[in-house]
């Protein structure tokens, strides 16, 4: 099996081309997905594709080039570095430009990669996701399926510099993922509500169906008869999965380079409260629990755990070289690199909330009156994380009387980063380690605008 | 031009017939070869100049209703063969035929006359464009306290062959220029973002102010500094010209895309013949526009694009249409097959959507409103098609008291449901203007897309803000 060998010969032959001067950064990826979509019990499509290709970024005298070719042809990688080195003549010298260099920080080993699911059968990877619509149709007699899915993918890739970074690394995955419609069936009027199911894994056997079609099912049936709420100021519970999109805007908010050029909402505030005590959110890559776990980050640095806010006070931002340059500090291993076509950025990798003890139900006892908003929609569309300003368009189930009432859609909650913060009255003790960037958790945020009728 | 097809067509012809060997009814070959140049400047410097290439093909093979895609970046005859055999057992585990395919050559279709391409233009032209629009908007005022700003520009080659002897080539320039200005006061940080997108060349800069376009988007920042936050809860809402595209496209463009239709999950499902909009609404979606941002002379399945009306006077006239659903279900291609690159598969999705002029002088539709929100700018958007509730954020926006135009407020979403909200659109202007560029995502792919309306009112929204 693969060992990297010949991606990072690559990497190296790219590398030992430096003129004297010139840093020189190669980034090889290679990679590969399987996509089964399944409709009414037959195979709607199905995809398999392999892709790589190599980035490649050249600095000197402060400048920086970049260029990219989704191949690996020896020719086009040529060209690639002649491309890189003809781009560093147009950018602006800047004092702080410069590649990572390996700062003896140990990483902490990740098993990203599964055997069994190089060997798992094509036939078998279709009946995961017929069996997935089965089950779904099962969950609830006024359940459509619009698509159930089953998709695999593997990806290797080699970072090599001038400044001394050689690393190679492998990782796969696999998930289903079934998507809903709800039709009510009462004498109301008409209407059709939507819903998604999933269960990830590193390999077939740690999905788990009965979970995702139990889930989409249920989002998409609980908002049959939702109402529009008239408008208050209220107290909202998130679910895990809004908690876990919510978490992501607020790391953008500590992100270095945003930091270090004048845009951080806390730029200001390093050692200051800017939650509540009970806040601790944690980004930390090394837990094995996580779905983005790994062992180096995007410039080839060790992945580290980093406690962003520490009993609600702003700890640290996330830094990679360039940032952490600027700031005079050092990195925080949260280089991100989105693939062979772009240089790296900063960001998160893995962010969760040190969690409470109680259990969603428990939280909604103790709130009383408010929201629980189990989805939100246009997210990216209503908040600024520059001004901080919040507002998203919301759905989920009334609380009265310390219990879940009736379900309510088309409505509005608006706050600020800033006081969201500060208004966090308890996590909940339910993690939920999601797909995604951000670990999901049950939170109750209080004072909250929610509009609606 | 004198370049030489991605591939040549009896190499198409080739693989094709290797996609139908397991007796596919329908196979497909998308090939393209795209370079890019692309530079950042944030913080007043000129941070990064980019270059890439992308080349390689997509076999799709349909046999039943089952589609097998498959994709590869060799455009060798050994790639292309194994590429094409992959998507062959993807589609079916059936007997092996032997099927020849005629292509039949089509003329290059031209609708965009692009006058200086922009790969010829030297990169130091372009660093200098965007050192322009830095000194621009710092230029704006003392509360500007940063600038970010991007250039980037492509030329996408692309052939598109099929056995049912399709054979078509496109050949898509596109420029874009994007600004975001930060002003900097005493109730904190506010934004102001322009951006500038169209398939033309360079000449687009002859016409286009960039320096206008900084200004503006460092004038929406400090105004801002001012804003009160937004009112909560449902008012009548004014949106200018050329921004509210979006709300047409999150409203309605999505559930009249014959997919969504198909399996049930769009509120527009059964209602051609029927009124879904104000009777002033029509409703129009066309790639063919010269120059606009979701403009294509053929879709990425070969097929021309075209004025399709979607909605007249308020009555639903037809959806979208891509080749698998139109050949499903009979009806003509309407040119709205679309993918995000060689490596997708395409499906049905929106170019240029538009609202045609309606009677009204703008004026007069602010001055008739009592009380209620003008949105100067909208953001973007999302909608579930199945339900019709979508939102979108509204980036500049101010008050309206008695008649006219007052206080800037803060940023917020609206929320709506899609047929509610066409059926309340009581005033609409007749100062149609396209809006900024935009990118369309749907079931992971990305697409350019543009949109443009007059100034219209829709009579009661619900507006996400905090203000009682």
């Amino acid at each position: 099996m693969s060992d990297g060998a010949d991606l990072l010969a690559i990497c190296d032959r790219v590398v030992a081309q430096a003129l004297p001067g010139e840093q020189i950064d190669a980034y090889v990826a290679r990679g590969g997905d399987t996509e089964v979509r399944v409709y009414q019990g037959a195979v709607e499509h199905f995809v398999s594709a392999q892709s790589e290709g190599i980035g490649i970024r050249v600095i000197s005298g402060g400048r920086t080039g970049f260029a990219y070719a989704g191949t690996l042809d020896e020719s086009a990688v040529a060209e690639v570095l002649a491309d890189a080195r003809d781009n560093v003549a147009f950018g602006e010298p800047d004092e702080w430009a410069g590649l990572a260099t390996p700062d003896g920080v140990e990483a902490t080993t990740q098993e990203l990669w599964n055997e069994s699911l190089v060997e798992f059968p094509t036939e078998s990877k279709i009946e995961l996701a017929r069996e997935l619509e089965r089950l779904t149709l099962a969950a609830d007699r006024r359940v459509r399926v619009d698509d159930s899915n089953y998709a695999d993918a593997y990806g290797e890739a080699a970072v090599a510099t001038t400044t001394g970074i050689r690393r190679w690394g492998r990782e796969n995955g696999c998930f289903v993922s079934v998507s809903t419609l709800a039709d009510s069936d009462g004498d109301g009027p008409a209407e059709t509500q939507t819903g998604f199911g999933f269960s990830v894994g590193r390999e077939p056997g740690q999905i788990d169906l009965a979970r995702a079609s139990k889930e989409a099912a249920q989002r998409a049936t609980r908002l049959l008869g939702a109402v529009k709420p008239a408008s208050a100021r209220t107290t909202i519970v998130l679910d895990p999965f809004v908690t876990a999109q919510f978490l992501s805007i607020i790391a953008s908010t500590l992100n270095g380079e945003s930091v270090v050029k004048g845009r951080g909402l806390f730029r200001d505030r390093l050692g200051e409260a800017i939650a509540n005590p009970i806040v601790t959110l944690v980004d930390d890559p090394t837990n094995p629990l996580a779905y983005t776990a790994t062992d180096v980050d995007g410039e080839g640095l060790a992945a580290r755990r980093n406690v962003l806010i520490g009993d609600g006070v702003l700890r640290q931002f996330t830094h990679n070289s360039y940032s952490a340059r600027r700031a005079g500090t050092v990195s925080t291993g949260n280089a991100v690199r989105g693939g062979f076509a772009g240089t790296p950025g900063v960001g998160a990798l893995a962010l969760s909330l040190v969690p409470g003890t109680r259990s969603q139900d428990e939280l909604v006892a103790s709130v009383g009156e408010g929201v629980l908003v189990q989805s939100v929609q246009g997210i990216h569309s209503g908040v600024n994380a520059i001004s901080g300003d919040f507002s998203t368009g919301a759905a989920g189930l009334m609380i009265r009387g310390g219990q879940v009432a009736e379900p309510v859609r088309e409505f509005t909650i608006a706050s600020t980063l800033q006081r969201m913060l500060l208004d966090i009255v308890e996590v909940g003790g339910d993690i939920d380690w999601l797909p995604m960037r951000a670990a999901g958790v049950s939170l109750v945020i209080r004072d909250v605008t929610l509009s609606g009728r | 031009m004198a370049d030489s097809l991605v591939i040549e067509p009896d190499l198409v012809e080739r693989t094709l017939r290797v996609a139908l060997a397991t007796g596919a009814e329908f196979a497909e070959v998308y090939a393209e070869d795209k370079r890019s140049t692309s530079m950042g400047l944030d913080d007043g410097r000129v941070e990064q100049v980019n270059s890439g290439r992308d080349r390689g093909a997509g076999i799709r093979v349909i046999k039943g209703d089952t589609t097998g895609f498959a994709h590869t970046s060799d455009l060798s005859p050994a790639g292309l063969a194994a590429a094409a055999e992959a998507a062959a057992a993807a589609a079916s585990q059936g007997d092996g035929t032997t099927t020849t395919v005629a292509l039949t050559p089509s003329e290059q279709r031209v609708v965009n006359t692009i006058v200086q391409a922009p790969g010829d233009v030297p990169k130091a032209t372009k660093v200098e464009l965007l050192q322009r629009i830095n000194a621009a908007a710092r230029g704006a005022g003392p509360q500007i306290v940063q600038v970010s700003a991007g250039y980037s520009d492509s030329r996408k080659r692309v052939l598109i062959a099929n056995s049912e002897g399709l054979l078509a080539h496109d050949d898509i320039t596109r420029v874009l220029v994007r600004v975001s200005a930060v002003a900097d006061g005493d109730t904190g940080m506010q934004t102001g973002y322009q951006t500038l997108g169209h398939t033309t060349g360079w000449e687009i800069f002859d016409e286009r102010d960039v320096e206008e376009m900084a200004r503006e988007a460092a004038r929406q920042a400090t105004v801002k500094l001012n804003a009160r936050p937004a009112p909560s809860g449902a008012l009548p809402v004014v949106i200018r010209h050329g921004t509210g595209g979006v709300l047409f496209h999150e409203a309605c463009g999505h559930g009249l895309e014959a997919d969504h239709v198909a399996k049930g999950a769009s509120v527009y499902a059964g209602k051609v013949g029927e009124l879904v909009a104000s009777p002033l609404v029509t409703l129009v979606d066309d790639g063919s526009l010269a120059g606009e941002w979701g403009t294509l002379a053929i879709d990425d399945e070969g097929h021309p694009t075209q004025r399709n009306v979607l909605i007249e006077n308020g009555v639903l006239v037809d959806y979208m249409w891509d080749h698998v659903r139109a050949r499903k279900e009979g009806h003509k291609p309407s040119g709205n097959g679309r993918r995000q690159s060689y490596q997708h598969l395409p499906m049905v999705r929106m170019t240029n959507t538009f609202v045609l002029d309606g009677p009204d002088d703008p004026a007069d539709i602010v001055a008739a409103t009592d009380h209620g929100v003008y949105i100067a700018q909208l953001g973007g958007g999302q909608v579930d098609t199945a339900s019709g509730d979508f939102v979108f954020g509204m980036t500049e926006a101010y008050l309206i008291e008695d008649g006219q135009i007052g206080e800037p407020l803060r940023e917020g979403n609206l929320i709506g449901n899609g047929p509610q909200v066409l059926a309340d659109i009581d005033m609409l202007g007749n100062d149609f203007a396209m809006g900024m560029p935009g990118t369309c995502g749907k079931d992971g792919q990305g697409v350019p897309v543009g949109d443009g309306q007059p100034t219209l009112r829709v009579k009661s929204l619900t507006i996400g803000g905090t203000a009682a």
